[in-house]
């Protein structure tokens, strides 16, 4: 169920009286996906029944997780970082030891968002590509208001400042008027798509490596399941997939093992790992 | 670890030593370049971080990235511009004049944070 236009004001006003950050009418988006984990948290049917709720007797701690799903886990530019330092240094070695003869990688970005992990995969593998490599990526999202936003590829100076290291964004960047643009050439090698991932998935081809970080979360057991069967059917035998932090394969689909990726963990279709490297995950 | 905040605002120079005790640092302050210099000068051991504000009286944040990269006593210490400049130039004049990170104000303390622990400073993560 969507929220109407008084309960997105009450919640951006809770979140601009308690962190100062505003949230204009273009955040619909965000306010919903970001409070639907606290809505399954606290017991709550949907978004609209949290804010309800809340409306209706205050905790203090509702309010401390709406605000902090609003405004301390915004997607940014090589989020988390491991896993990037994992895809450089430990992934693109192996796949590029294992794909010599067509020298070219596919990287899906699920649930992009703005696009920030896209362009940051793309800035990874134009640096660590040997000459004569190309790559593809594919964003997805499942709105169609954040993809206009990736294609643009323009960040504000809040969301460059975020996790960018800065001769990063002098490369890889040029200012346009208040914003800053991704420069074409790295825009043209990202690709975005609009999908939903809890619904069949269309025909995307297959990959060497899938980002699906932090949107599994979203979903109840089944979907996650469904959905990680349908990521199996497109990752390739020995690609790799890396989750959230926060999220894992174990209990949901046993297609996969967790395996070490340098300091943090990721995930390989059981059927294509060789059992040594199976089950070493932290 | 230690850090030297130079910037002419009051106000910002609180925002920043709020932030960093919570991250752990000691804080010296200075309101502007020269005048860091001169604590600087006057110290056994240089702090390992300095934030820099870019318009300042007596001596900008850019002069001050310049002289002390030039000052062999201050040459572990890393420098970071905190500014409102935000013209692709000036932040590749600063780099070029030798700083190691740039932070566009306004910014939040996890953004501040985020480009420390890029730095080393502080644990990838940390936050306040």
């Amino acid at each position: 169920m969507a929220l109407s236009p008084t309960d997105l004001a009450f919640v951006a006003n809770l979140v601009r009286r308690e962190s100062s950050i505003v949230l204009g009418p273009d955040k619909e988006y965000l306010i919903e996906a970001r409070l639907l984990p606290v809505a399954r948290e606290t017991g709550a049917a949907n978004v609209a029944d949290l804010v309800a709720r809340f409306q209706r007797s205050p905790d203090a701690r509702v309010r401390q997780r709406v605000v902090e799903a609003l405004t301390t886990n915004e997607t940014s530019f090589f989020r988390d970082r491991e896993p990037f330092r994992a895809l450089t240094e430990t992934v693109l070695p192996e796949l590029i030891a294992a794909r010599g003869s067509v020298r070219r990688l596919k990287v899906w970005s699920a649930a992009c968002s703005s696009g920030q992990e896209p362009y940051s995969l793309a800035i990874e593998l134009q640096r660590a590509l040997p000459p004569g490599w190309t790559y593809d990526i594919l964003g997805t999202d499942i709105s169609t208001q954040m993809l206009d936003r990736a294609r643009k590829g323009e960040f504000s100076q809040v969301e460059v400042n975020r996790g960018l290291p800065v001769q990063m964004l002098l490369e890889h960047f040029e200012r346009e008027g208040a914003f800053w643009r991704i420069r074409a050439a790295l825009r043209r090698s990202v690709t975005f798509q609009q999908l939903n991932l809890a619904a069949p998935l269309p025909s995307l081809g297959s990959f060497d490596v899938v980002f699906l970080r932090n949107v599994l979360i979203y979903f109840d057991v089944e979907t996650k399941r469904s959905v990680l069967r349908s990521v199996a059917k497109l990752l390739r035998p020995d690609g790799w997939l890396f989750l959230g932090g926060a999220e894992t394969t174990i209990g949901v689909d046993d297609n996969y093992v967790r395996v070490s990726a340098g300091r943090t963990s990721a995930y390989r279709l059981r059927s294509g790992v060789p059992l040594a490297a199976a089950g070493k995950g932290r | 670890m230690r850090a030297i905040l130079i910037d002419d605002s009051r106000a910002i120079r609180m925002i920043l030593r709020r932030i960093m005790g919570q991250i752990g640092f000691e804080v010296l302050e200075a309101e502007d370049g020269q005048q860091a210099l001169d604590i600087l000068a006057g110290m056994d051991g240089a702090p390992e971080l300095a934030l820099i504000d870019w318009n300042m009286p007596n001596m900008n944040g850019l002069e001050f990235v310049s002289a002390a990269r030039a000052d062999k006593s201050l040459r572990d210490m890393t420098l970071v511009m905190v500014t409102t400049e935000s013209e692709q130039s000036q932040v590749a004049r600063a780099l070029a004049a030798g700083a190691h990170e740039y932070v566009i104000k306004p910014f939040t303390s996890d953004a501040l944070i985020d480009k420390l622990a890029l730095l080393g400073l502080v644990p990838s993560g940390a936050n306040v």
